[in-house]
């Protein structure tokens, strides 16, 4: 067992995840929730930081705590989508359905730890090498080329696309255009 | 720490994710359960890399969030197309493929 100190820590690291995403869940606000996940987003940081990742923590919290999370804000700002009315059309005991779910899977998830009960006591103390930028670059580049390569093509499609969608049709855009021209 | 520690705390994240998806109807607060999930994913994928020192657990997740980046993307714009045309992103409002 680690000394007390580490596991305090990691309860205080746990206890703050956990406590981020029901406020997540909880709160009426979507900015509130929002900012709910960035608190999640950078425990988990934390996580991969002890876990000998520290190429991947910092890209979490560039890219989900920045980049992702602040497109969210954009959206919900942008929309005025902050205290949006819950579900006119209630399903009855959906709420009911969902905590009978959600105990299943936990209890499937709990069933699984304890039958494949093998399960290593503690990840091995990462040597200084591991996971260090330079080495995941190498790897990226090497062993990962191509995987590497269609992700700049997915990235391409999405951003193609998402101009596409917002973009709205031709007689919107006219209608816009007319509208801007008389305002001049 | 113990390897059970991740595991239990992945499980209860994407738990939690779940949920949220289920019982939430606000389609941005959905998207954000679905990042929570990717996340419980990402931490048993870093978590295993470590115990078993295999580089290429980390990045597997560095790939996941390029196509959750993507995803958002598309997503977000999806929400914002609906709304314009529905004036409402409740996400029980958008049945009208239902025969």
């Amino acid at each position: 067992m680690p000394p007390l100190g580490v596991i305090i820590l990691y309860a205080i690291i746990g206890l703050v995840s956990v406590g981020s995403a029901v406020g997540l869940l909880v709160s009426r606000n979507a900015i509130y929730s929002a900012l709910f996940l960035v608190l999640n987003f950078l425990t988990v940081a934390l996580l991969y930081l002890v876990l000998g990742a520290p190429f991947i923590a910092l890209a979490q919290i560039t890219v989900y705590a920045g980049a992702i999370m602040v497109l969210f804000l954009f959206v919900i700002m942008m929309l005025g989508a902050e205290k949006l009315t819950e579900s006119s059309l209630r399903v009855r005991g959906l709420r009911v359905l969902a905590v009978v779910l959600g105990l299943v899977f936990a209890a499937e998830v709990a069933l699984f730890l304890v039958v494949r009960g093998g399960i290593p006591a503690a990840p091995a103390e990462p040597a200084l090498t591991f996971g260090d930028p330079a080495a995941v670059g190498l790897m990226l580049f090497q062993q990962y080329t191509l995987p590497f390569e269609i992700t700049s093509v997915i990235l391409l499609a999405a951003m193609v696309g998402a101009i596409v969608l917002t973009r709205g049709d031709l007689k919107d855009r006219l209608a816009r255009r007319a509208a801007l021209e008389k305002k001049a | 720490m113990p390897m059970i520690f991740y595991l239990i705390l992945s499980g209860i994240l994407f738990t939690l994710g779940l949920l949220g998806v289920i019982l939430r109807r606000n389609a941005i607060i959905l998207f954000m359960s679905l990042e929570l999930m990717f996340n419980a994913a990402n931490i048993l994928f870093v978590a295993f890399a470590a115990y078993y020192q295999v580089l290429s657990g980390q990045l597997f997740v560095f790939f996941v969030m390029v196509v959750a980046a993507a995803e958002v993307a598309v997503g977000l714009a999806l929400i914002v197309t609906i709304f314009r045309s529905r004036n409402s992103i409740n996400v029980d409002e958008l049945s009208s493929l239902k025969g």
